[in-house]
């Protein structure tokens, strides 16, 4: 995208449009300042007690990551290679989900871990620790430039603001979210901006579809505009993975994008676990993402959708489809954009605005607070100035909060140079999640793994991810779409686990009692229950909940496939 | 806030679904106001016919009656305690 050149992209928002904006900014301040008061200690801060029921932890849990990745991301990707976008969410997210559910989360819980730095430390010790806060510190910092350059797309789309302005204006309505309140508000926020999201995105779609003559005018389209069908069924999606190779794409999409991106992504990452951890029990933690899964199955249809939908009834998107380098100053990441543009009234533009702009902030927000935990807590409490009062770290909280906001003004010029924001995203996650959930889950499950192991394994995995993007941006490696990003994945899945387990057969284990709790076979059962959950219905059962999601992914991948 | 007995009280105004509502309240009949004064013919033309606003402004006070009458007959109750007991979400 270039810098100047969005002219033919304006939102002629009215006032009524600004009028919806606005009462939706004096809800979203008002709550804030309203959970000012309740911030007692940073503990309250960061994940404001744990009372909160499971479907509101589900849900903040979903729209922690409903913000740049699934909306612009995912409606840029149908946008390009259509259908089989649907695999981010029935191979990719939600299998992810149910796992973290399921296996992963009894060990979050109960061992009432904040961060996942602070689960390295005690399992594997400082080394490994310091290696991984710095790693996922860097990690939230890139992400939270594409939060930032996506806010800023809009406020430029609406008031014709230069890129680099609008970019620093985003910077400052972000911060000022922030300062007015801690998670406890990031939970409230993310459940009322899930609803307008889907207010504005379901209507949406509806109206597009209606557009384009229903599901057969879709098809028909897009067949038109691509000569053949196969943007039009999930399986095996060798445009979007980048082989020739059927079978090759199937296996990259399942390893590289389901398992190991995937997987790493949604349980790894707290910006997400956090949410499960504000929950009141270890059932409801359980419960979180397992609830989240079954909004997030059925997202797609309003972001996927309507992005293969503006690739076809948008004339500039359209053309750039045809031709990428005639596009009138418009790339995919606009796709959803361009639709609101050509088919919302003023009022719904408004909601529309309203709820991406919420999304957006939202998402840099939750980037910037698990910044700011894993910075004043794991980095600067642990290794520089130790033994201070919660207020002092409190105190670092807030000016770091100001600092990261600032290199997030940085690296939205990063992300502000990729025409499909997944293909930069994925390959983020492959440096920097995928070698951390081989770690982690060879951590989890062998307890001969050793201190060593945990840090060098965490180094080998990254630098073979990124080595393989080096490979792949020299050209030694042929791989268009995302498949550079799977195989890097994969690359440092399988290096990581290579290295760990070699240096743990040379190295001293520790000793079996310091792991309780932490690996799976030296933690007692009655540990990973609750007592408070003795009397629960079975819809609250975790397993139960999570294999009913499971039939209900394989229904919908056989369905589109 | 009283403080008698067990610390718990009703979550309330702060009840999320209370406020969800409170928003699709004001969200509602203004979208219902733009959709029936406001759709000039240009509008309907982008929607193919559709007045959007009219029914998504319907549409959202639905969903705020449901979440107060939800919040209504099914409090959350806040435990300052953290000891859930036998209560439900």
């Amino acid at each position: 995208m270039t810098l100047l050149a969005d002219a033919s992209l304006r939102l002629d928002a009215g006032f009524w449009d600004y009028t919806l904006i606005a009462v939706y900014f004096v809800f979203v301040l008002g709550i804030g300042l309203m959970a000012r008061y309740a911030v007692s200690d940073s503990l309250d801060f960061f994940l404001s007690g744990r009372s909160l029921p499971a479907w509101v932890t589900g849900l903040a849990f979903i729209s922690a990551n409903l913000g740049a990745i699934e909306i612009v991301g995912m409606s840029a990707n149908g946008a390009q290679y259509g259908m089989p976008t649907m695999h981010y969410f029935w191979i990719g997210a939600v299998p992810a989900m149910l796992f973290l559910g399921v296996v992963m989360m009894p060990f979050y819980y109960g061992s009432k871990v904040r961060s996942v730095p602070e689960f390295m430390l005690r399992r594997f010790g400082p080394t490994a620790h310091l290696v991984n806060a710095i790693s996922f510190a860097l990690a939230q910092v890139l992400i939270a430039g594409v939060n930032l350059f996506l806010l800023a797309t809009l406020v430029d789309a609406l008031l014709g603001w230069p890129r680099p302005v609008a970019i620093v204006a985003a910077a400052v309505i972000v911060l000022s979210y922030i300062t007015l309140g801690g998670l406890s508000a990031a939970i409230y926020n993310e459940v009322l901006q899930f609803f307008v999201i889907v207010a504005a995105l379901f209507p949406l779609t509806l109206v597009a579809l209606n557009r384009v003559g229903g599901w057969d005018g879709l098809t028909d389209g897009i067949r038109d505009a691509t000569g053949s069908t196969e943007q039009l069924s999930a399986w095996p999606g060798n445009e979007l993975a980048g082989f020739d190779s059927s079978i090759l794409s199937v296996i990259g999409i399942v390893f590289g994008l389901g398992f190991v991106l995937s997987f790493g992504y949604w349980t790894t990452n707290f910006v997400e676990v956090q949410r499960a951890m504000a929950s009141k029990s270890m059932s409801a933690a359980r419960r979180t993402p397992i609830i989240g899964a079954f909004p997030k199955m059925f997202i797609p249809f309003i972001v996927v959708i309507p992005g293969m939908i503006a690739a076809v009834i948008v004339p500039e998107l359209a053309q750039y489809k045809q031709d990428p380098s005639t596009g009138e100053g418009v790339d995919y990441n606009d796709a959803i954009l361009l639709l609101m543009r050509d088919l919302l009234p003023n009022g719904m533009l408004g909601l529309a605005i309203a709820g991406l702009l919420a999304s957006f902030m939202a998402g840099m927000a939750a980037n910037i607070s698990s910044f700011n935990t894993v910075f004043s807590y794991d980095i600067w409490q642990r290794y520089v100035v130790k033994d201070r009062e919660d207020g002092y770290y409190l105190r670092v909280g807030r000016t770091i909060t100001v600092v990261a906001t600032g290199a997030a003004i940085g690296t939205a010029f990063i992300a502000a140079g990729y025409s499909n924001l997944m293909d930069y995203l994925q390959q983020l996650f492959s440096f920097f999640n995928a070698p951390l959930f081989a770690t982690f889950i060879l951590g989890m499950f062998w307890k001969r793994m050793t201190a060593a192991a945990g840090w060098t394994g965490l180094v080998a995995g990254t630098l073979s991810a990124v080595t393989v993007f080096v490979l792949s941006e020299t050209g030694v490696i042929d791989l268009p779409g995302q498949g550079s990003a799977f195989l890097a994945a994969g690359a440092a899945f399988v290096v990581d686990i290579a290295v760990s387990v070699v240096v743990s057969l040379r190295t001293a284990p520790k000793p079996a009692a310091q792991l309780t709790g932490l690996v799976y076979g030296l933690t007692p059962k009655e540990d990973l229950q609750d007592p408070r959950d003795r009397n629960e219905a079975w819809y609250q059962r975790p397993g139960l909940m999570a294999g009913i999601a499971l039939v209900l992914i394989i229904v919908l991948n056989i369905v589109f496939f | 806030m009283s403080v008698s007995g067990p610390r718990t009280r009703r979550a309330g105004a702060f009840d999320i679904r209370v406020v969800i509502a409170a928003l699709f309240g004001v969200f509602g009949p203004i979208l219902l106001g733009v959709g029936l004064f406001g759709t000039s013919d240009a509008d309907l033309e982008k929607s193919d016919g559709v007045n959007v606003n009219l029914w998504t402004g319907a549409g959202l006070l639905a969903v705020a009656v449901v979440f107060v009458l939800w919040a209504w007959l099914r409090p959350i109750v806040v435990d300052t305690e953290a000891v859930a007991g036998d209560e439900r979400d």
